[in-house]
C-alpha cells in the first residue's frame, strides 16, 4: 500500500516506542482519551531548573496516536517549559513526516500534544506561573 | 436467488476507484449505497413539481403532495402496518426514539418508573432515555449480555420466558434493538414484544439495522413503537420512520410545534392536527421522503426474503473466512442465521482505526471505533472494534479482497 499515513518513521515509533511507561516521582500526571475511537494518552513530566528533565508515556491506541506520543516525549525532552507550551499542531506533524491525515485521523495525532499542553500548563499552575502567551 | 452483477449496475458509486482500487463498500450498517432511481427520483422532483405539500391547491403542491403521502402506504405496507395514520415521518431513527421518550413517556411515565434496556443497544436507543430519566426521575436497568454476543434472556437464540418475565416485573416500558449493529444479533422481538405486552409494558423496537435487511411484520410483533431509516435501505439521508400504534399517537401530545401539526392556531391556543401530522411539524423533507419510496419499490422487487437470504450467505462466508485466520477475534453469535449481515471483530495488536485506514489504501471501506455502541464494548472490555456490513450488492469475491488486505495489514503492523 501507498505509506501516505503510515511513513516508516511513525512505525517505527509504534513497534518500538521511546520513553514509554511510568515515572516514580512525576510533578504531573495528565490524561486524554479520543472518545472517537478510544485512544488513551498519558503522559507524566518532571521538571528541574524550568525544563524537563523526564518525560513517559503510556497509552493504549491507534499508531497514529501512540507514535505521535512517543516522538513528542521525545521533543519535549531537556526543552525548556517555555518552549514546551509553544509547540505546535505543524510541529508534531512535520516531527511525525507530514503524514496525510483527513480530519478524523489527524486528532489521533494532535491528542498527545494536547494531553503534553495539560501537563505544562497544570505545572505552571501548581506553581503560580502563566506562561508568556 | 439475487442477480448481483445486474443489482451493482444500479449503483453508480461501486464505479468508484478508491486510490487507484476498485471500491469494495462494506460499511452498509453506517449508510447504505443509492441506485441510480433513487438519485433521479431527487432530480425529477426538484426539476418538475418541487413545491410545498398541504398547503396550496396548485398543480405542483398537488402532486407533490400525492407522492409524499404515497410513500406513507408504502411504508405501511413494507412493514406490514396496517393503518397508515400509523406512520410519522422524522429525520432518523434517532429522532422517532427521542420522539417516543419526549412525547410518550415525557406523558405516560411518573418519577421512580423503571425502564428496560439492553447492554447492546446504539447510544440512540440510551442517551435519549437517559435525557429523561434525569428530567423526570426514572430507573433504567439493562438486559445483560452473553460473552457469545447474545440477550442472557435468549442465549443462543432461544427465548427463556420466565426470566424474561421476571426482569420485566416492574418495568413501564422496554426498549430493544431488533438486531444489533456491532455484535450483529437478532433478539426474539417478536416473542419478547408478546410477552411485554402480557405485562402491560409498553414496547420501543429499534429496527434500524433490521428494517433493511429482513422481512418485518409489526401487525406480528405487535410491538408499540419500531424505528428506523431510509438511508440505511437504499434511500437518501434526512428520512426516518416512526411507527406507532395509533391509539398512543392520539394519546400523545406534540413533539414539536408549529406549521402543518396544527388545525387551528388562536393566539390563545391552539388544536392540533390529526395523527400522524400531529407529530409532523413544519415543512417535510419533501424529496427525501418521495426519493425513499422509489427505495422501498426497490426493495419489494427484490423482495426481503431474498435480501435477507443474500446476507446470511455473505454472512456464513465472512465469519468462515474470519475463523480460519490467524489473530482474530469475532464478537457475536457464530450462527449466521441468527446475525444480522455484518461482522465486527479485532485483529489482535492492530488498532481498528489503523485496519480502517490500511483497508481503505486498498479500496475497502469499512468502519472502526464503537460503533454508537460504547457501553457494549466497554460490556466486552474492548476498546475499539472493526466491521464489516454487507447488502444486496456485495459479493463472496469481494469478502476474498477483504480477507487478502487483511492478511496484508497483519504483517503491515507486525512489530
Amino acid at each position: 500500500m501507498s505509506s501516505d499515513m503510515y511513513k516508516e518513521i511513525i512505525l517505527d515509533y509504534y513497534r518500538n516506542p521511546r520513553n514509554k511507561g511510568k515515572l516514580e516521582d512525576a510533578d504531573v500526571t495528565e490524561k486524554d482519551s479520543n472518545p472517537l475511537c478510544g485512544d488513551v494518552v498519558q503522559i507524566q513530566l518532571k521538571f528541574r531548573d524550568n525544563k524537563v528533565k523526564d518525560v513517559k508515556f503510556e497509552g493504549e491506541g491507534c499508531a497514529i496516536s501512540q507514535a505521535s506520543a512517543s516522538m513528542l516525549t521525545e521533543i519535549v525532552m531537556g526543552k525548556e517549559i517555555e518552549e514546551v507550551s509553544k509547540l505546535s499542531k505543524e510541529d508534531v506533524l512535520e516531527a511525525l513526516g507530514r503524514p496525510n491525515l483527513g480530519p478524523v485521523r489527524i486528532k489521533c495525532a494532535l491528542l498527545p500534544l494536547k494531553v503534553m499542553k495539560m501537563g505544562v500548563y497544570s505545572f505552571l499552575g501548581q506553581n503560580g506561573k502563566q506562561p508568556d502567551d | 436467488v439475487l442477480n448481483v452483477e445486474k443489482i451493482r449496475r444500479d449503483f453508480p458509486v461501486l464505479d468508484r476507484k478508491v486510490h487507484g482500487k476498485q471500491l469494495v463498500y462494506f460499511d452498509n450498517a453506517a449508510t447504505s449505497q443509492k441506485p441510480k432511481i433513487v438519485i433521479e427520483s431527487l432530480r425529477k422532483y426538484y426539476e418538475y413539481y418541487n413545491s410545498n405539500i398541504h398547503r396550496s391547491v396548485h398543480t405542483l403542491a398537488e402532486e407533490a403532495t400525492e407522492a409524499h403521502e404515497l410513500v406513507r402506504d408504502k411504508v405501511a405496507s413494507f412493514i406490514k402496518a396496517g393503518d397508515r395514520k400509523s406512520i410519522v415521518f422524522t429525520r432518523n431513527t434517532t429522532e422517532s426514539i427521542n420522539l417516543i421518550a419526549n412525547s410518550w413517556g415525557g406523558s405516560k411515565l411518573k418519577r421512580g418508573d423503571k425502564i428496560l434496556l439492553t447492554v447492546m443497544e446504539h447510544h440512540s436507543n440510551i442517551v435519549p432515555w437517559q435525557l429523561l430519566a434525569k428530567k423526570m426521575g426514572l430507573k433504567i436497568d439493562y438486559l445483560p449480555i452473553t460473552q457469545a454476543g447474545y440477550l442472557d434472556i435468549s442465549e443462543g437464540g432461544r427465548l427463556e420466558d420466565d426470566l424474561l418475565k421476571s426482569r420485566l416485573n416492574g418495568v413501564k416500558l422496554l426498549g430493544i434493538g431488533h438486531a444489533s449493529n456491532v455484535v450483529g444479533t437478532i433478539n426474539p422481538v417478536y416473542e419478547i414484544c408478546k410477552i411485554a405486552k402480557e405485562m402491560g409494558v409498553t414496547t420501543v423496537v429499534d429496527a434500524a439495522q433490521s428494517v433493511p435487511h429482513m422481512p418485518v411484520d409489526v401487525s406480528k410483533m405487535d410491538c408499540d413503537f419500531l424505528a428506523f431509516s431510509a438511508h440505511k435501505m437504499l434511500g437518501p439521508t434526512g428520512v426516518g420512520v416512526l411507527y406507532a400504534k395509533p391509539e398512543l399517537l392520539e394519546e400523545m401530545p406534540p413533539f414539536l410545534g408549529g406549521g402543518e401539526m396544527i388545525s387551528e392556531v388562536h393566539l390563545t391556543g391552539s388544536k392540533w392536527n390529526d395523527i400522524p401530522l400531529k407529530f409532523e411539524a413544519g415543512t417535510s423533507n419533501i424529496a427525501d421522503v418521495i426519493a425513499f419510496g422509489v427505495a422501498i419499490d426497490y426493495l419489494k422487487n427484490i423482495r426481503m426474503e431474498v435480501v435477507r437470504n443474500h446476507e446470511v450467505d455473505l454472512t456464513r462466508y465472512a465469519l468462515e473466512v474470519l475463523l480460519e485466520m490467524k489473530d482474530v477475534n469475532l464478537y457475536g453469535p457464530l450462527k449466521s442465521e441468527h446475525r444480522a449481515g455484518l461482522v465486527a471483530f479485532n485483529l489482535a495488536k492492530v488498532h481498528p482505526h489503523d485496519l480502517a485506514s490500511y483497508l481503505d489504501q486498498e479500496g475497502i471501506a469499512i468502519r472502526s471505533g464503537q460503533h454508537c455502541a460504547q457501553p457494549l464494548h466497554e460490556w466486552f472490555s474492548v476498546q475499539a472494534s472493526s466491521r464489516a456490513s454487507f447488502y444486496i450488492y456485495n459479493t463472496k469475491q469481494e469478502i476474498d479482497l477483504f480477507a487478502a488486505a487483511l492478511q496484508k495489514a497483519r504483517r503491515f503492523f507486525a512489530a
